[in-house]
């Protein structure tokens, strides 16, 4: 009988919001904690607890991950987006903007992961329709905005759609 | 987008929030993003039983964990008044003898990190004595029944509730009565009369961002929290209370809330945490799971008997209610909900008899409380929808049936209180071109309407102070708690309005007890009507000041002075703020200070004080209905909303946008199901909220603006009024379409899909 040894930590190397990160995290470290008490990147917020309501989205590879329910370890090697990345220096993201601009944020609590959400189904489908975006919603929840400002801020960052000629 | 050029600067125009920047960078900071040097982290064990006497608590093990600093059990709390309730102090800190309800905190641990506080409660050994419980108004109702609470609770500390009216022996914990005219004779004379019986189901508020709240004792005995709280005041007088302090001694800090909903007003979690947090002796902080929020409060469910009579000329004749609220284990704000809910069943219409009784029934159930339209849309399903079966009864078209029922502005709503404020007439109008109620709707669709109004809580008190600096910035100190409604943003603009400054130069501080000014609460749809009109006074104030300075130093008579972009000026002259300042006080510094307050006090009204404003909503539905299934599908949505006047017209949409989704969400979606005495779906998984599909693919908010609102500038509430109408509104279109009356929510497929089936037998005319 062979007993596997638990690794007490791993070393995980990666990079969060472009630049490089080298940490030692337990094998049960969710990104969310890390991200929150390690790397006091406080955007991603912890809500459901169950990866249903998206506070706590962020992008790894830029592919929306729910960090309350993903292990820190398996970032190792991987980009790491958070809010706290996506504006250019004091340039805004024109998600960030246009969240702004069309009322989309009010509590605040689940803007971080709307804006992170929004930004990987934009880089999928530049011009989707209104129900794709509501679709591609499906796992971000808010309580406050209704989602009409938050829809209408995504689309207006929507590549119009050229006409077939 | 309405904007007011011209006439206001700021009022009126959708400024950006004063707070949307650092909350989509994600440098806003909530409760759970505090952290204090030394500081402990908390955890509850909560009862797993609905109804059980404890028969023996054993923390010692949990004691004896490495990294533990406290362990508390009811019958260690020998240093305070373990009781507490802002209408009754019913509740313990931690269950005392008894647990009354599935998830009452039993134990609570503070350790060095969550992890060790959860080891310390694997430790916890609790032997319970399971009892009967009572999970439902009938049960809790039978004659017989087991007895939720057996001793005497002591008062809250609200004066409109001190006598409350409870029946001995049984779970009835408050009644209400409102009589007008003679019920009885009117039903004789009416030309027709419908009885039925609606019901609300228990809903969650699920703000995204649960309960907390971070304690800390300093050297000298006082008590500082930094709490997740609507109301910062009320939970300072109930630490007073506990731990026998001055208020003076206590600090409640109140950071950027991820929503509310009522579900934060009065004291939840803080006394816990300050308990927890003056044994360990070192800063606490007290973070619930959504799963715990489940097991913290709820919305009241209700059933609501009611009876409508009405003349042959569709004048409604008399409206007699007897409503039954479910309020859980513990009274919370409860009993004030059943009374303002029950007190304006009668909604937007003249009725000149009218004879109301509810009841606060405790069940052993997660306690209910307030919950945005507090207690107002439990008795609205039912009237509502009974209005369109009227309109039916009488051949009459159910938009014109309301309308000629309608209050007029300036009529009596009820002795001793405020008349209507707004024109009602015209709300109906601009819901029923909005929804083109004259067209029919399409094959496979129907529309559906409803009305309410509301009153807001009365007497209450809201303060402000101004202060204008030497450099002509200006400090707004308002105890307005920011939960997402965008009041930090509304004050800054009147204050900015009246100030004659760019809405930058003013800074709304955050609330905090020992720094900001008194306010009640931050509910009630009051907030910018309240402490919106105290801004403006204390504005108004600093601007009296300056230009009595500006008289002095020119010799002219104040009322010939105005202000203007950040100056005084005459005809002649112009004096810019820090000028003037640096005049009156012989240097640089110094600053003005404004103040003011709203206290309309106590009148005759049946509620103890008359409502500050009346707030009117009404909604609009169009529905298709998948018969297969039995899922109802909203397709367009319509909700007007007679708000005085937008301060900033986007948030208002905001509001009423978000309160429609909610309201959806109860409608169609939302319900606490409990099972022998067990909550079955206290998280997201099993509790569906709505989600951006179910947004309907027309949604249309409106808002009538007269400028007649007793807030500033002509304003009045809003935000929890959209909500209301929702329910009867899609109940109604789904009677027109299908002949099918629901009087159960939520609507669920598998509901709608049952009651279609029963269609096919004969039934009585819905």
């Amino acid at each position: 009988m062979s007993v596997i040894p638990i690794r007490s930590s791993s070393s995980v190397r990666c990079t969060v919001n472009g630049r490089p990160v080298a940490l030692e995290v337990r094998p049960e470290a969710l990104l969310l904690d890390v991200l929150r008490d390690r790397l006091e990147l406080k955007g991603a917020r912890r809500s459901c607890d169950m990866q249903v309501c998206g506070a706590c989205t962020v992008l790894v590879d830029g592919a929306p991950v729910s960090a309350c329910t993903y292990l820190a370890v398996e970032v190792d090697g991987r980009e790491v987006t958070t809010v706290e990345g996506l504006a250019d220096g004091d340039r805004l993201h024109p998600l960030q903007e246009a969240f702004i601009d069309h009322g989309a944020v009010q509590c605040g609590f689940c803007t971080a992961g709307m804006l992170l959400t929004a930004k990987a189904l934009l880089a999928e489908d530049p011009s989707p329709t209104s129900e794709r975006v509501a679709e591609y919603l499906r796992g971000s929840l808010c309580r406050c905005t209704g989602y009409r400002k938050i829809l209408d801020a995504i689309l207006a960052c929507a590549t119009p759609k050229v006409a077939a000629g | 987008m309405t904007g007011h050029p011209g006439v206001f600067r700021i009022v009126g125009q959708s400024v950006r929030r004063t707070d949307a920047l650092e909350k989509v960078t994600g440098r806003a900071r909530y409760l759970s993003d505090m952290e204090l040097p030394g500081m402990a982290h908390a955890r509850l064990l909560r009862s797993p039983y609905a109804h059980a006497r404890l028969l023996r608590v054993d923390v010692g093990a949990a004691r004896e964990v490495p990294g533990v600093y406290a362990v508390l059990a009811a019958s260690d709390l020998t240093f305070c008044d373990p009781f507490y309730g802002p209408a009754l102090r019913d509740r313990p800190l931690l269950a005392t003898e008894v647990v009354r309800y599935e998830g009452e905190p039993v134990v609570a641990v503070a350790a060095v990190d969550e992890a060790t506080a959860a080891e310390a409660l694997d430790l916890v050994e609790v032997e319970y004595e399971e009892l009967p419980a009572v999970t439902t108004l009938e049960e809790a109702l039978a004659p017989g029944a087991p007895v939720v609470h057996t001793g005497e609770p002591l008062a809250g500390h609200f004066s409109d509730l001190s006598s409350l009216r409870a029946k001995p022996g049984t779970n009835i914990c408050h009644q209400f009565d409102y009589t007008r005219g003679d019920v009885a004779a009117a039903l004789t004379g009416a030309h027709l009369v419908l009885e039925d019986t609606y019901t609300f189901p228990r809903v969650q508020h699920y703000s995204m961002e649960p309960h907390g709240a971070l304690a800390q004792w300093d050297d000298e005995g006082g008590l500082a929290v930094w709490a997740a709280t609507q109301n910062p005041f009320s939970v300072r007088s109930e630490l007073a209370k506990m731990f026998a302090l001055n208020a003076s001694r206590i600090r409640i800090a109140v950071p950027l809330l991820g929503g509310g909903f009522g579900g934060k007003t009065y004291a939840k979690l803080e006394p816990l945490a300050a308990a927890l947090a003056r044994v360990a002796r070192r800063p606490v902080r007290l973070l619930a799971s959504v799963e715990d929020a489940f097991r913290t409060v709820r919305r009241c469910s209700a059933r609501v008997r009611l009876t409508l009579a009405l003349h042959r000329d569709g004048r409604i004749a008399a409206l007699a209610c007897e409503a039954d609220f479910d309020i859980g284990a513990y009274a919370d704000i409860a009993p004030r909900v059943i009374q303002k809910g029950t007190y304006t069943t009668t909604g937007p219409y003249r009725v000149p008899h009218v004879k109301l009784h509810s009841n606060a029934v405790y069940t052993n159930t997660t306690p209910g409380g307030a919950f945005r339209g507090f207690g107002v849309p439990q008795l609205v399903w039912g009237v509502e929808s009974m209005m369109d079966v009227a309109a039916d009864r009488l051949g009459r078209d159910p938009v014109d049936l309301r309308r000629q029922n309608l209050l007029a502005h300036g009529e009596e709503f009820a002795p001793g209180d405020t008349p209507v404020d707004g024109k009602l007439e015209e709300s109906l109008g601009r819901l029923a071109e909005a929804i083109q109620w004259s067209t029919a709707a399409a094959p496979g669709r129907a529309k559906g309407i409803a009305a309410m109004m509301k009153a807001s809580v009365a007497p209450s008190v809201s303060e402000a102070i101004v202060r204008l600096h030497a450099d002509g910035s200006a400090n707004v100190l308002v105890s307005t708690v920011e939960m997402g409604q965008g009041a930090r943003t509304v004050m800054a603009q009147i204050a900015a309005e009246v100030l004659a400054l760019p809405l930058d130069r003013i800074r709304v501080v955050p609330p905090d007890t020992s720094i900001t000014p008194y306010d009640q609460t931050s509910s009630s749809s009051r907030s910018t009507t309240m402490v919106g009109r105290a801004v403006q006074e204390a504005a108004q104030d600093v601007v009296d000041q300056l230009r009595k300075i500006a008289a002095e130093m020119l010799s002219e008579p104040a009322a010939r002075l105005t202000v203007l972009d950040g100056a005084v000026v005459s005809d002649e002259h112009r004096l810019a703020y820090p000028d003037l300042l640096d005049h009156h006080f012989g240097m640089r510094g110094g600053e003005l200070i404004g103040r003011g307050v709203v206290a309309p006090g106590r009148t005759k009204a049946a509620l103890g004080g008359s409502t500050p404003f009346w707030e009117v909503a009404m909604g609009g539905a169009e529905i298709t209905l998948d018969e297969e299934t039995g899922a109802i599908a909203i397709e367009s949505y319509a909700s007007v909303s007679d708000v005085g006047r937008c301060i900033n017209p986007q948030q208002c949409e905001a509001q009423d946008e978000g309160a429609v989704m909610q309201g959806l969400g109860h409608t169609l979606l939302e319900e606490m199901v409990y099972e022998g005495g067990q909550l079955l779906n206290a998280d997201l998984a099993g509790y569906r909220v709505p989600r951006a599909g179910d947004l309907p693919p027309h949604l249309e908010t409106l808002f009538v603006e007269n400028g007649d609102g007793a807030g500033p500038f002509g304003a009045k509430g809003v935000g929890e009024g959209g909500l209301i109408p929702v329910s009867p509104a899609v109940g109604n279109a789904l009677a027109r379409l299908t002949g099918v009356r629901m009087r159960e929510l939520p609507m669920t497929p598998e509901r709608v899909w049952r009651a279609l089936r029963a269609r096919t037998r004969p039934t009585t005319n819905p």
